[in-house]
């Protein structure tokens, strides 16, 4: 097994930004890995993508058509299972994405892969090794794969520099035999519902730390009143307190204000992954080990009404 | 109609932790025990499906130690008619893939019309678990759901897969199946006093790996990783800390907020 696989994403006939991320990612473990790196592009409309992930470094992009207009993941398993097949990779590189987890940690059980998903950052040392977080984020897990001659890593969108420039790699079309077992019915775009946060200069973001539904008025008044427009991390909506126009994270929006000021988020991947690129971030959280500092440009650690109340008379008139 | 939820106790780290010395991990003591915030969401659903259909069992399966106990306790609570709990030393730091290859086990000898997973763990994020046990049963799944309407009558449910950034697929998969559940696709219920007290009446039964026809052999064979060493994590820059009282603190942020919003 040599060699590093990439599996490239799309959706709607677009190219996902994580596919570059993660041909940028392979192209570091290329010549460790045994020297070739193959990307790979699975679904109706592949090899339409051929060209645009033909990047320099890559040596040959792989075509595997779809019985499917649209993602399929039991179609993604068989294509995936096809390619591990015809290439014998030493490397599988995924998105840590929601189509990829469909199929992604089906593959590896199946064919007793090495695994990890979420991984941050990738080194080899004798073969690959992931650095991901441990207890939500609170540690640095190191991981190695002992015994794997293929190891199937997913990677977390955005933590990978992508591949730049055009290369010309030569296109090949790989034969999948795939069943569906899902039957695709549509697709609802997000609600924009009164308000676009992504279009905000400034965002006060809210999250479970203010406890209690009730203390919203408070927060949309506090907002008002510092001229921020109120934004929400998960959990509030989830609770139904707040519609889903106001959530940043993975599932949200992607915001990126001049300042994000964060009231009581501990700032779970998913929603760190939706601002972590603010100009400013400020954070309030009792907890001084949430990840959210980790982000932050300036953190405090108190209670968020505390500082929530001082705020106010700040504000004043 | 029959439906597994697979749930787990989650290790919650102190705000003061230690490393350990000798081997890569953290300081028993500074953990704590809760059920996955996930799996609230997929066992309400699990009897929301079994109020609907007018019977049928809902069976909660957990590996872990002493401590998964109050969580399977808490399931029961609600509603859950039966639990089991996995354990043996060798599961200690099993991967996602070694516990779907546990569950898969277990899972399988129930029969289910319907598994349901957490999307994820909120201390492992591994989002693996629920797909990898679907590989070993050999059923359909669909990852990430955020609402699900059963229809009896076809044998299949309609699904809403939640992507990024707000996109919704809207998809049918036929029963049996695996789904794993997102938060917010319901709103869990709380358990009653006396439902508490019945809860310790009901069937909880403790299973090792010879039970189920594994054993330390094949949980290591079925791990994916190897832990090579735990730190904490690299701060970065690191935020800057504003200290004092609350109107000191309040005063820098709106200092900082009014000269990044003129800038």
């Amino acid at each position: 097994m040599s060699g590093v696989l990439v599996i490239a994403e799309s959706r709607r006939g677009e190219l996902r930004d994580v596919s570059l991320e993660l041909i940028g990612a392979a192209l570091a473990l290329k010549e460790p890995a045994g020297g070739r790196l193959a990307v790979a592009a699975i679904g109706a409309g592949a090899s339409g993508h051929a060209e645009a992930l033909g990047v320099q470094g890559v040596d040959e992009v792989l075509t595997v058509d779809a019985p499917t207009e649209h993602f399929e993941a039991h179609v993604h398993s068989a294509a995936l299972e096809a390619l591990i097949e015809e290439e014998r990779p030493a490397l599988v590189l995924l998105g840590h994405t929601i189509d990829s987890l469909g199929f992604g940690p089906a593959v590896a059980a199946r064919r007793g892969l090495g695994f990890a998903s979420d991984v941050t950052r990738l080194a080899w040392d004798g073969g690959p090794v992931a650095t991901r977080g441990g207890y939500g984020g609170k540690v640095e897990v190191e991981l190695d794969f002992p015994g794997s001659d293929c190891v199937l890593l997913m990677l977390r969108a955005g933590a990978f520099a992508p591949a730049e420039g055009s290369g010309g790699a030569p296109a090949r079309a790989v034969e999948a035999q795939s069943e569906p077992q899902t039957e695709h019915l549509g697709f609802r775009d997000v609600e924009t519902g009164d308000v676009d946060i992504t279009k905000a200069e400034f965002l006060l973001s809210i999250g479970r730390g203010i406890e209690d539904k009730d203390a919203l008025p408070q927060f949309e008044q506090l907002a008002d009143r510092m001229g921020a427009t109120l934004s929400v991390s998960r959990p509030l909506v989830d609770a139904g307190w707040v519609p889903n126009a106001r959530q940043v994270g993975q599932s949200g929006k992607t915001v990126k204000p001049k300042v994000y000021l964060a009231l009581g988020i501990s700032g779970a991947v998913q929603h760190l992954a939706g601002m972590q690129t603010a100009e400013t971030i400020i954070a309030v959280n009792t907890d001084p080990e949430a990840p959210i500092f980790s982000v932050a440009h300036y953190g405090v650690v108190a209670d968020l009404f505390d500082v929530a109340d001082e705020l106010a008379e700040q504000f004043e008139g | 109609m029959k439906i597994v939820v697979t749930v787990k106790e989650v290790a919650v780290l102190d705000e003061e932790f230690e490393l350990l010395e000798d081997r890569p991990g953290v300081e028993a003591d500074a953990i704590e025990w809760d059920l996955n915030e996930w799996d609230n969401f997929s066992v309400e659903e699990a009897l929301q499906l079994r109020e609907a259909a007018g019977d049928g069992e809902v069976v909660v399966v957990s590996v872990g130690g002493e401590e998964a106990e109050e969580g399977l306790r808490a399931c029961l609570a609600k509603g859950a008619d039966r639990a089991v709990r996995i354990w043996e030393d060798a599961l200690e730091g099993a991967d996602p893939l070694a516990v779907a290859r546990v569950l898969a086990a277990a899972v399988e000898r129930e029969s289910a019309d319907l598994v349901l997973c957490g999307v994820q763990s909120s201390d492992g994020v591994h989002s693996a678990t629920g797909i990898a046990l679907a590989a070993h049963l050999g059923l359909p799944r669909v990852a990430v759901i955020k609402a699900l309407d059963y229809d009896a009558g076809a044998g299949a449910a309609t699904v809403e897969r939640e992507l990024e950034g707000g996109l919704v697929e809207l998809l049918r998969v036929r029963l049996p199946a695996l789904l794993t559940i997102q938060t917010g696709i319901n709103e869990p219920r709380y358990a009653t006093l006396r439902a508490i007290k019945q809860a310790k009446e009901k069937p909880l039964d403790v299973v090792g790996l010879g039970d189920l026809g594994l054993d330390a052999g094949a949980v290591e064979a079925a791990a994916g990783s190897r832990v090579r060493s735990v730190s904490h994590p690299d701060a970065g820059e690191g935020a800057e800390m504003l200290d004092g009282p609350p109107e000191d603190v309040a005063a820098r942020i709106a200092e900082i907020v009014k000269d990044r919003m003129s800038g």
